[in-house]
């Protein structure tokens, strides 16, 4: 067949002036979905806000956590009030140590024990379901069972247990609230990697001689991520509200050192006097836990693929 | 049927003897025992008291001490009140957790499948963003907030209802622990009924029945319904718990005297007769109230096969 050359020549112009077109990865779809939803967006600029304000906060006043200020001591529902003269921007707790500064160092441990115990979750949780899910068989429903079993405890009775045996240990907590909340975690993953396992990719990748272990954290893993996200978002609230019931049990942070929980529950029994001791760490409290909900639910609607 | 019951309900043994072992085990390997106070005990007492609770022999021992007690149904002796056996004590205590408990699952579910089916049928109404408004704020307040703002509300503020105690159950001591514990679960229910109400609503059998042309309260009570309470079924074995960890909270600002108050105190004094009782008895409601909602599950969903 013959073909002119300056149609040829044609073609190579018009092609030269085509833009390539760039295809969009679900993450950058899911990024530009994730920025037009205004709710879950404002969520993170003000968690973000939260989190810097706990860790810089302190910086900002004359104050230290574990400072008793003792000319506010003598009159603690007046003198103690929030006051920016006196340096006590939210007041003092009924000890005259500054509320200010305990709110923001409260923050810093009931964020981390939310975001570390979720990490702790996501992890075990993870791996746990790919495997389950990628082996089948006999190894499956051998580990589905041992998970039924777990989910059947009465695992807050447990972390408990931990906490009065082993001590009140920040690190402890994490571990033991993680380590309780990697079931579902555990269920959602295995779900996906079931419907996963099949697909060709991973079918290339056996006959290309991978290891069983190397296909799961190379190949799964990274596959079922989206979903992974979506819940530990929603599991760092759940997380923040365990450690705030364990240290109102009086169980949670050593003192002087505190969280959110512990300073609602010291300022609850004094809020006819001096409501500002429970309303900021509470308030701290419920803005964060709502824009990690909202934050969540913005994820999921941007990660979600049947949802385009 | 009747073998699926029975083969649900003999799967929970060995899940419990699970829990007997670790909770015992758990407990002894503690530092300190019931025993260390600050003002030493002769070492003869210390020796008789030992001996009273077994506790100069083995563990291996002292495990199988505890479980046939426990196949006697006895929770042996608590090491605080030391007048009280355990089972003496949770007589007192449960029946006030297992009352408050009853009315706050009652109430939770009552409201929360109305507002979550309300929320549904009207969805992106003004009564829709009003039903998700309140269970967003009911998830994310604590009931150790809700509870102090009752006392100050209807107490103190407006002497509507007494601040605390129990008088034997009588109604106005009721409400208020009934609020604290249920608002979570009101809106934790609510959201799953609309999310799964939303969902069958969509599905292909409603539109048939709504192509036969029947009424739409018929099509809602007979058709929706039922599958939309599947989520909300398998949701409440796990909020079970809840309920006994919210007794905590409701006992300690209510004074209610129930089991929660019992539990903390226990954990705190390594009273440990006390705490693995208290732990065998929730965890065996537990883990049976998970069999009643599996087999739940299968009466009210029909394409489970037993």
């Amino acid at each position: 067949m013959m073909t002119s050359k300056d149609k040829v020549a044609a073609v190579e112009q018009f092609a030269e002036k085509v833009v390539e077109v760039e295809g969009r990865s679900l993450w950058q779809d899911a990024r530009r979905r994730f920025f037009t939803n205004k709710a879950a967006v404002a969520s993170l600029i003000i968690l973000v806000i939260i989190a810097a304000l706990s860790i810089f906060g302190p910086l900002l006043s004359q104050w230290n956590y574990a400072d008793i200020d003792w000319t506010a001591l003598s009159d603690i529902s007046v003198l103690g009030r929030p006051n920016i003269a006196s340096g006590h921007y939210f007041g003092t707790d009924p000890l005259g140590r500054d509320i200010f500064v305990r709110t923001m160092q409260g923050g810093q441990i009931s964020l981390m024990v939310g975001i570390l115990g979720s990490f702790v979750a996501v992890v075990i949780g993870t791996f746990y379901g790919a495997t389950s899910g990628y082996l089948g068989g006999r190894v499956d429903s051998l580990m589905m069972r041992f998970l039924e079993i777990l989910n059947s405890f009465p695992f807050m009775f447990f972390v408990i247990i931990l906490m009065t045996v082993f001590g009140r240990n920040i690190l402890l907590i994490f571990i033991a609230i993680g380590a309780v909340s990697w079931l579902d975690m555990a269920r959602i993953v295995r779900g996906q990697t079931l419907s996963l396992k099949n697909k060709e990719y991973i079918e290339a990748a056996y006959a290309g001689g991978v290891s069983t272990p190397k296909i799961i954290a190379r190949h799964i893993v990274p596959n079922v991520l989206g979903v992974v996200i979506v819940y530990a978002t929603l599991l760092v609230p759940n997380m923040i509200l365990l450690e705030s019931f364990i240290s109102f049990l009086g169980l949670g942070v050593q003192e002087p050192m505190t969280s959110w929980g512990a300073l609602i529950s010291e300022g609850a029994p004094n809020m006819e006097v001096a409501v500002w001791q429970m309303a900021w760490p509470l308030g701290f409290l419920v803005v964060t836990l709502f824009c990690f909900n909202f934050l969540g639910d913005g994820l999921r609607d941007a990660l979600d693929p049947k949802d385009r | 049927m009747f073998r699926f019951i029975i083969k649900r309900l003999l799967e929970a043994i060995p899940t419990l003897l699970a829990l007997v072992t670790l909770s015992f085990f758990l407990m002894h390997f503690a530092p300190g025992s019931p025993f260390t106070s600050e003002r030493g005990v002769p070492a003869a007492v210390m020796a008789n008291l030992q001996a009273k609770y077994h506790m100069n022999e083995s563990l291996m021992n002292q495990y199988f001490y505890y479980l046939w007690d426990l196949l006697h149904g006895n929770l042996g002796y608590s090491f605080r009140f030391t007048d009280f056996t355990i089972n003496q004590l949770v007589a007192q205590s449960f029946p006030v957790s297992a009352e408050i408990g009853f009315w706050s699952f009652l109430v939770a579910i009552t409201f929360g499948v109305l507002c979550g089916v309300f929320a549904a049928l009207r969805q992106n109404s003004w009564l829709d963003y009003a039903v998700m408004s309140f269970a967003n704020v009911g998830m994310v307040l604590p009931n150790f907030v809700i509870a102090p703002l009752c006392i100050l509300f209807f107490s103190i503020q407006h002497h509507w209802l007494p601040a605390g105690g129990w008088n034997g159950g009588a109604w106005p001591f009721l409400i208020m622990p009934v609020i604290a514990m249920s608002t979570s679960y009101i809106a934790q229910i609510a959201r799953i009924t609309r999310g799964s109400m939303i969902e069958t609503m969509h599905s292909n059998f409603i539109r048939t029945a709504r192509a036969k042309g029947l009424p739409k309260s018929r099509i809602i009570i007979r058709h929706a319904l039922r599958p939309a309470m599947l989520p909300v079924v398998s949701y409440l074995g796990p909020a079970f718990v809840g309920i006994v960890t919210g007794s905590v909270v409701v006992d300690q600002f209510f004074g209610t005297g129930g089991i929660g108050q019992h539990f903390v105190n226990g954990a705190i004094n390594r009273d440990y007769s006390m705490v693995m009782g208290i732990t065998i008895l929730i965890g065996t409601l537990t883990i049976l109230f998970n069999a009643i909602v599996d087999i739940l599950y299968v009466f009210i969903d029909p394409k489970i096969r037993y």
